[in-house]
């Protein structure tokens, strides 16, 4: 057990490391870009004056080594800076756009498993059949849609047409927690199916890698039913690879809500990044990269410890 | 009374492109109580298939068995899916040749050996794991109960089967059907496990089905024997009778091509193998060669050679001061099991890994101290051949190029010259010269093994370090590749370092034989001061291991030793003894370890 927790605490060094890394790009990044956050702020008839004025009280004009370290020295304090036209903190802002972004990402990644794994098995499993030639089809179909298409088109069928759902918006301020949830559903579903399409793909090249194994054959040499076979001698063997695709598919649908906020009309993260950068809202896009990226690090190291769980010899 | 186990006319045939086709014909043998049978043949003779077949694990859909497969007279080809499986596993076991696979590398053992009491005898899973328990302990592994909740990957290739017997036998099966339990492991440990299913058939009065291409483990163990070739049953019988007078043709070259221990006579170079007639089946048995070893400069010079690896957990001394030489025209083989740095060796020598300390030289050539130019140029007179003849050469380039490729890159010839010297090298070997425009997979494993020793003749070089070069080979194969290397030998002059497992091979091929253990040489001497008089205790278990293809003259009881070969992983601050050699007679050398072996061996 030592071992183990000397291995998870060398992730967790690991981590800090890529986080430090990572605000380091992030604040070079945004001070490459072209554009005066300054000049931006007070408007096309703003004088030289006001905007210097304004950089000043902002801390625009310090060195940069100096506004390195007090962005660094902010992050460790939990403040991410000041918002330039939300009249907010960084951190109040992203508090209050984290709920959509976190609840679509995982209802997205429970549809996209739910389906994934059953079919992706059953299609080893039964290779070469009809259905595992439908599925393998479909799934490239699938694939190559769009998320926002398949969401329009949802909104089209089901919530303009038939009127079930919302099409669009997380309800007002006072709407209950069922009603903001049920918003979800359109643009969760969407996500969901897409992205099963490459699980699936995952989970039935893993399986039919590890149904071939020696192994497998030992199993049904003991006499286990094929049950057996497959989903505890199979499909344990199988997780490594499934889990990393899982682990991708977070990170990736985390990225899309750029896109899949917009089209839904969701109030999240994503969002929130989208009109940050039209304005060139700075501590907002900071802060807003720095905690995607700090959710890919986590999601990595969980992904790291599931691989412990499910496979011995990463153990050491 | 019934056999336990009765084929009869099973025909087992797979689905193809073009229909069913059947590869195994008429297979009938049966199986009593108490007594072993083995199958026997060469690759693709369909064996594997007549044991799959019986336990009906084929896949089902993509292959068809008729015929009927009785076991104690209930016909299982008629048996459902739920019968099948309370046969596998319960009324037959079976064990497999590959235990560095057939384990589920995620399950403890416990569970995988418990997982079948659960099964058959609805035990819970708590008294499966103390009932696995006391089966780890009937099949001999030390410390059972600290293992149950041991993951495979920590178990050596040895106690891997130990554990596949463990789960095979858990629930006292009639049947055992052994696929190849022991082509993986090395001789010694062979001996144990063979010794060891003996002791608990008798204990149980089980009935064996051994599937073997080793004649010498069918001498072994088998009371009658079942030859198989190409899907047909050629000849079956008791052992005895088989091995004594064969009647077919097939199986008297078969018993004709085993490499046999002890039939040197007096030659003092290396002998050729028998050359078998495949019409006939006689045997004429193969000449001395002319001894071209040169008592000149030797080739090849290493002294005191260490390589060493760092782990997360310590270092492995998988080569340890390590010296000997070998002169033109010579060959020295390099013996020992797996993990005793006999590969490591061979490797540190072309510097394909790079050596910790020692020297290695070539030529006159120091092969540590070569820069690049230097190393390209030690390399065109010193080549490699590998073991995996399937591996080893590119399956998208014509064997042609492959051939040709390194007189290309070294600049030694021409397009259209390289392109004459590719063909005259396929006829050296025993190939056309017109097959140079096909690809690997369309040669058998020994001819792709004399396309690989083509492509290390293509530059002509002076030394050949062979890595189990003729191991993987079918035995009639073995012979030929093997006789294919003497002559080349011979004609050329080159100088073989020749790593071998096979004990048998080597005392035909070799001038001289060093033997290691743990990254050391424990003996090195003349090839017949080394298989007749033996001093290293270890050097006299490993040739006594060696199973002898001669039914009359069985080995009863083996001394059970077990202990596998230690690991060379030591702590990183373990200081290697100084060992030191006697020189018994002119040549050869035993290392000092010997009495502290005599006495663990006798203590």
């Amino acid at each position: 057990m030592t071992k183990l927790a000397l291995a998870l605490l060398k992730r967790l060094g690991g981590m800090v490391v890529v986080l430090a890394l990572v605000a380091t790009v992030v604040f070079v990044i945004v001070r490459v870009t072209p554009g005066d956050p300054a000049a931006v702020m007070l408007g096309s008839d703003a004088t030289p004056q006001d905007i210097a004025q304004l950089r000043t009280k902002m801390g625009l004009d310090a060195p940069l080594l100096v506004q390195y370290f007090q962005f660094l020295l902010g992050i460790l304090k939990g403040d991410l800076g000041q918002s330039i036209f939300l009249g907010q903190s960084v951190t109040q802002a992203l508090a209050a756009r984290a709920e959509p972004t976190f609840f679509l990402t995982l209802f997205s990644i429970l549809i996209a498993v739910t389906i994934a794994l059953p079919v992706g098995i059953f299609s080893a499993v039964r290779r070469g059949t009809l259905f595992d030639q439908i599925v393998v089809t479909l799934t490239m179909v699938a694939a190559s849609v769009p998320s926002f298409w398949l969401g329009l088109l949802l909104i089209q069928t089901l919530a303009v047409g038939q009127g079930w759902f919302p099409a669009s918006g997380y309800g007002g301020p006072d709407t209950s927690f069922l009603e903001r949830l049920h918003h979800l559903v359109l643009p969760a579903v969407a996500l969901g199916v897409v992205n099963s399409a490459l699980i699936i793909r995952f989970t039935r090249a893993a399986m039919l890698d590890v149904l071939g194994e020696d192994y497998v054959r030992t199993a049904r040499a003991k006499g286990a039913t094929e049950r057996r076979v497959i989903l505890k001698h199979a499909l344990k063997n199988a997780m490594v690879p499934i889990i990393t695709v899982i682990g991708l598919s977070i990170a990736m649908l985390i990225a899309g809500a750029v896109v899949t906020e917009t089209v839904f009309g969701l109030p999240g993260i994503g969002n929130l990044v989208v009109s940050a950068v039209l304005r060139r809202d700075y501590p907002v896009i900071q802060g807003a990269l720095l905690v995607v990226a700090a959710i890919y690090v986590l999601i990595n190291f969980i992904v790291d410890i599931l691989y412990m769980l499910a496979d011995p010899r990463v153990r050491l | 009374m019934a056999p336990v186990l009765a084929i009869e006319n099973l025909t087992t045939s797979f689905k193809t492109a073009e229909g069913w086709r059947a590869v195994i014909r008429d297979i009938s043998l049966s199986v009593n109580a108490g007594e072993t049978v083995a199958i026997v043949g060469e690759s693709g003779s369909g064996k594997s298939v007549t044991a799959l077949s019986a336990l009906r694990l084929l896949p089902s859909g993509k292959a068809r068995c008729e015929g009927r497969i009785l076991l104690e007279g209930k016909d299982l080809l008629k048996a459902s899916e739920a019968e099948m499986r309370s046969v596998r596993g319960g009324s037959i076991g079976m064990i497999f040749q590959e235990p560095m696979t057939s384990l589920n590398p995620v399950f403890t053992i416990g569970n995988q050996i418990a997982e079948a009491l659960v099964i058959h005898q609805h035990l819970s899973w708590s008294a499966a794991e103390a009932e696995a328990v006391r089966l780890m302990e009937r099949v001999r592994i030390p410390a059972a109960k600290a293992r149950l909740n041991e993951y495979p990957h920590k178990f050596s290739g040895g106690m891997r089967q130990r554990v596949m017997i463990a789960m095979a036998l858990a629930c006292r099966p009639k049947l055992l059907i052994a696929d190849e339990p022991t082509t993986a492991l090395d001789v010694t440990i062979q001996a144990e496990i063979l010794y060891l299913i003996r002791e608990l058939q008798r204990e149980e009065n089980m009935g064996v089905l051994f599937i073997t291409h080793d004649m010498g483990v069918v001498a072994e163990v088998a009371d009658r024997t079942v030859v198989m070739f190409r899907g047909d049953m050629i000849e079956s019988g008791p052992t005895g009778q088989i091995f004594a007078a064969p009647k077919e043709v097939y199986t008297k070259s078969l018993l004709a091509s085993i490499p046999r221990l002890g039939t040197m006579g007096e030659a003092k170079a290396p002998r050729r193998f028998p050359e078998v007639d495949a019409k006939t089946g006689e045997a004429v048995d193969g000449r001395e060669m002319e001894d071209v070893a040169q008592t000149s400069a030797p080739i090849l010079k290493v002294a005191n050679l260490a390589v060493r690896f760092d782990a997360p957990n310590g270092r492995v001394h998988a080569v340890e001061d390590v010296s000997f030489d070998l002169k033109p025209g010579e060959t020295l083989s390099l013996v020992g099991e797996s993990g005793c740095g006999k590969s490591t060796t061979g490797r540190a020598v072309l510097r394909l890994v790079n050596a910790s300390a020692g020297s290695v030289v070539i030529d006159g050539q120091d092969v540590a101290s070569a820069g690049t130019k230097e190393l390209r140029a030690i390399r065109r007179h010193a080549q490699m051949i590998f073991q995996d003849p399937f591996a080893s050469l590119n399956p998208r380039i014509t064997i042609g190029s492959a051939i040709a490729e390194p007189m290309l890159s070294h600049g030694l010839a021409g397009k259209r010259e390289a392109r004459e010297r590719v063909a005259a090298l396929l006829e050296q070997v025993g190939l056309s010269g017109a097959v140079a425009d096909r690809y690997p997979h369309e040669f058998s494993g020994g001819q792709r093994q004399r396309i690989s020793i083509a492509r290390a003749l293509a530059l002509e070089p002076k030394l050949i370090v062979a890595d189990e070069a003729v191991s993987a080979l079918d035995v009639s194969v073995k012979a030929q590749v093997s006789n294919l290397l003497l002559d080349l030998q011979e004609k050329h002059g080159l100088s073989y370092l020749f790593i071998s497992h096979d004990m048998a091979v080597v005392e035909r091929m070799s001038h001289r034989v060093a033997v290691m253990y743990l990254g050391e040489i424990v003996e090195i001497g003349p090839r017949a001061a080394i298989f007749d008089n033996p001093q290293h205790p270890y050097t006299r278990r490993l040739i006594s291991a060696v199973p002898i293809p001669d039914p009359s003259r069985r080995a009863m009881a083996r001394p059970l030793l077990s202990e596998e070969i230690k690991s060379p992983l030591r702590p990183f601050d373990y200081v290697p003894p100084k060992r030191t050699y006697q020189e018994v007679s002119p040549g050869h050398f035993v290392q000092d370890t010997a009495s502290a072996w005599d006495e663990r061996l006798t203590a």
